[in-house]
């Protein structure tokens, strides 16, 4: 898949560190404002969706290759999973937040939401990790109508 | 709540395995094979674990409704059995049968995630985590249909996922509705809400439950809304059509409806929505049955066959009397099991032959005993002949469905549809015993082989579960395992 | 008002669906109807005043409580949103492959699954 005009690839490197930026703050912030894993994982993604966009399937391929990105998805739902069967383990609860420092904790400090921030970070990582996977499929493919599913992946 | 705290791993660990299988390197076959055993028979130790417990548990210790309640009742730990009990056989079947296939790991990850959205959805007490449980199963039973990519697959697969989005969205707007008026989610505070409603919330009541009677009534696949099944259903894979028809139906669709109709709405024997859902049971019945016997091809049979027996469950559970209740649990246990044997039946005959057509095939029986004499087993089983299962479950549908005097006179109607469904169910057995295994046995299939060992040895635990389960009835054994189920709808 | 504009993205969305012939009109009928119900969520929340669930340092949460709007909604829509786009995925995927074999994107020509 071929990217757009040099207008649109200079334009888009710029805004592409904004929206990570974004799409980070949103994952680090999430247990204070209004955000968490989900929609920054989402954001991320977006990200690289206008790096597919703007400068083809084969740059994006570069920058996340997509063997990567698969295995980080898998590590990022288990590391969720795992915090998760922490909680059982530790604090006897399934998903009990085990480094809360006591209840309800001091708001407004990014350190003590316990758990809750590194199960942001897995969740977007896993989020932004499966749309890159996703997309990077349907971006690799090359359409012809009635022929053989041509893509440049090995499997 | 201590002993409870297994509840949750029915759960996490089917999704640790979807999640670990793909990282399995492609040449390590016997590895993904092996982590997807270990995971179906951890989930199956954990649910005989639970057997006999109950109680709520309060994810992370965040008390509703505030947090996510999970809730164990006799009603939920038997789905979970038939769940993990099913999935097991089919999952040992997989083993083999995806060697024809090659992307084992997306496979198991996206089987593993159905198995851990069905299981999520009837352990929850909270109406918006079944939907996202509720989705999870939907969307990887999507991409599921559509796995092997040929056109036809592709075709019903899209169907599926438009038909099976609309009724999520219903799903999604009945709950909006209930949360904006009742300010809860957690089913037991709805239930208690909606008890003491007052009049002026009565339409908005209704509303939402005719549109989660359609969204949830789409995916259990009831007449009218069972467009998408026949043909989802036979282009998947065999062990994900036995896990669609066995279990995905049964769980996000009757089970929910079920679980909202009594717990949250508090139906009762003779109301206007009890007779609504027997008369779509009823309508199932006779449609699924009556289109089963027109076909030729062995799969889509079974699929109507789907509908039809879907059709007992309801109207037995729909009759919301004891005995009914407790008949439909019964046929909805013994059709996840006989069921998910005749597809894995299916699927074993199509790996060896190549076709799906009846009338291609032809005295099967000598070439492939075992998958033969299970799919027997099953047959007789679905078309109700002493001493299986199918026989006690059918005839005590029938029987509740006479006693219900609640009801009124209909009652006589609904059971003469149910005989004349059960007349119909054998004949196209018959008629796929005859064309398919029966008969002379053609030229072509003289070098046909019986399945591989795995997969015979799931079709024959699965055929002895058939005889087996006859035994649910039994007075010691009823008490334990279907009581329960049976005393959380209609105490 | 709001309400008028959910139930007509809802109507449109519906209707799209049920009528459209070319696959990625259906996809976008449905992604219109999710969004009317995630509109739908999100107002149902909105309370007097209106403020974000954010509480101010030496706030209680009983005064947080009468000034924010629910946040339960908010959380509800986030999850709607992500499903909302797996399933888009998930279609658009099938999609691309649909036309693969077919050749087409028009459903009326996708009929080789009969009876």
């Amino acid at each position: 898949m071929n990217g757009m005009s040099t207008v649109v690839k200079t334009v888009a490197r710029w805004v592409i560190g904004f929206i990570l930026l974004v799409g980070l703050w949103l994952v680090a912030y999430g247990h204070l404002s209004p955000g968490g894993g989900f929609p920054g994982g989402v954001v991320i993604a977006s990200g690289f969706i206008l790096l597919v966009l703007a400068h083809g399937g084969r740059s994006a391929d570069r920058v996340f290759p997509r063997p990567v990105a698969r295995v980080l998805d898998s590590v990022g739902a288990l590391s969720f999973l795992f915090l998760a069967l922490l909680g059982l383990w530790v604090g006897g609860e399934f998903f009990r937040n085990t480094i809360q420092k006591g209840s309800p904790g001091r708001l407004h400090e990014v350190f003590n939401a316990g758990i809750i921030p590194f199960a942001n970070l897995a969740i977007a990582v896993k989020v932004s990790m499966s749309f890159v996977v996703a997309f990077g499929v349907i971006a690799a493919c090359r359409l012809r109508a009635g022929g053989a599913f041509e893509s440049e992946e090995e499997d | 709540m201590a002993d409870l705290n297994l509840l949750p791993l029915a759960v996490a660990i089917p999704l640790a395995a979807a999640f670990l299988v793909p990282l399995v390197p492609k040449k390590s076959r016997a590895l993904a094979n092996a982590i997807a055993l270990l995971a179906s028979v951890g989930l199956a130790a954990v649910v005989l674990y639970l057997l006999g417990r109950s109680g709520s548990y309060a994810v992370g210790g965040w008390k509703a409704p505030v947090g996510i309640e999970l809730r164990l009742d006799g009603l939920s730990w038997l789905m979970l059995a038939v769940v993990a009990g099913v999935s097991l056989c089919i999952v040992l079947y997989a083993t083999r049968y995806m060697d024809h296939y090659t992307a084992r790991g997306k496979f198991y990850a996206l089987f593993f995630l159905m198995i851990a959205g069905m299981c999520g959805v009837v352990i929850t007490g909270d109406l918006f985590n079944m939907y996202v449980f509720l989705e999870i199963a939907a969307i990887a039973s999507y991409a599921l249909v559509a796995f092997g990519c040929e056109a036809e697959e592709l075709e019903a697969s899209f169907k599926y996922a438009v038909l099976g989005s609309i009724a999520s969205s219903f799903v999604l707007l009945a709950l909006a509705l209930l949360y904006g008026r009742f300010g809860t989610v957690n089913l037991t505070q709805l239930a208690g809400k909606i008890g003491s409603a007052s009049e002026g919330a009565k339409p908005l009541i209704t509303f939402a439950k005719v549109l989660l009677f359609v969204g949830f009534g789409l995916k259990a696949a009831l007449v009218p809304f069972h467009a998408w099944l026949p043909d989802a259903h036979p282009s998947a894979p065999a062990p994900v059509s036995a896990m669609l028809s066995g279990l995905l139906i049964k769980t996000i669709g009757v089970y929910a409806l079920v679980r909202l109709a009594f717990t949250v709405f508090g139906l009762t024997a003779g109301d206007k929505v009890s007779v609504a859902l027997m008369t779509l049971a009823a309508l199932s019945i006779l449609a699924g049955n009556v289109l089963a016997l027109a076909q030729w091809d062995f799969k889509r049979l079974l699929a109507y066959s789907s509908i039809a027996q879907i059709g007992y469950v309801v109207l037995g559970i729909g009759l919301a009397t004891p005995l009914g209740v407790a008949a439909g649990l019964f046929h909805l246990v013994n059709h996840s099991v006989f069921k998910s044997l005749l597809f894995l039946n299916a699927g074993a005959v199509e790996q060896a032959t190549g076709t799906r057509r009846l009338d291609e095939m032809g005295g099967l029986r000598e070439r492939m005993p075992v998958t033969g004499a299970t799919s027997m087993v099953a047959s007789m089983s679905i078309a109700g002949v002493p001493p299986f299962s199918g026989f006690f479950s059918k005839l005590l549908v029938i029987v509740a469905c006479v006693q219900a005097t609640s009801v009124g006179p209909i009652r006589y109607v609904f059971a003469l549809v149910a005989v004349v469904g059960s007349v119909i169910t054998l004949a196209y057995l018959l008629k796929v015993q005859r064309h398919g295994f029966f008969g002379k046995l053609r030229d072509k299939w003289r070098d046909v082989r019986e399945a591989p060992f795995m997969m015979s040895s799931a079709m024959v635990l699965l055929a002895v579960a058939c005889l087996a389960l006859s035994l649910l009835w039994l007075p010691g054994v009823r008490e334990l395992i279907l009581d329960p189920a049976r005393k959380v709808l209609v105490p | 008002m709001v309400y008028c504009l959910i139930i007509l993205l809802f109507a449109v969305g519906l209707y799209g669906v049920v009528s459209q012939r070319n696959v990625i009109k259906v996809v976008i009928s449905l992604v219109i109807m999710e969004h009317a119900l995630n509109l739908l969520l999100v107002v149902l929340g909105y309370g007097k005043g209106g403020a974000a669930p954010i509480r101010v340092p030496g706030e209680s949460p009983a005064a947080l409580a009468s000034r924010a709007v629910d946040p339960f909604p908010q959380a509800m829509v986030l999850t709607a949103i992500v499903i909302g786009l797996g399933v888009t995925v998930l279609m658009v995927a099938i999609a691309l492959r649909l036309y693969q074999r077919y050749g087409t994107y028009d459903i009326a020509e996708m009929r080789r699954l009969r009876g």
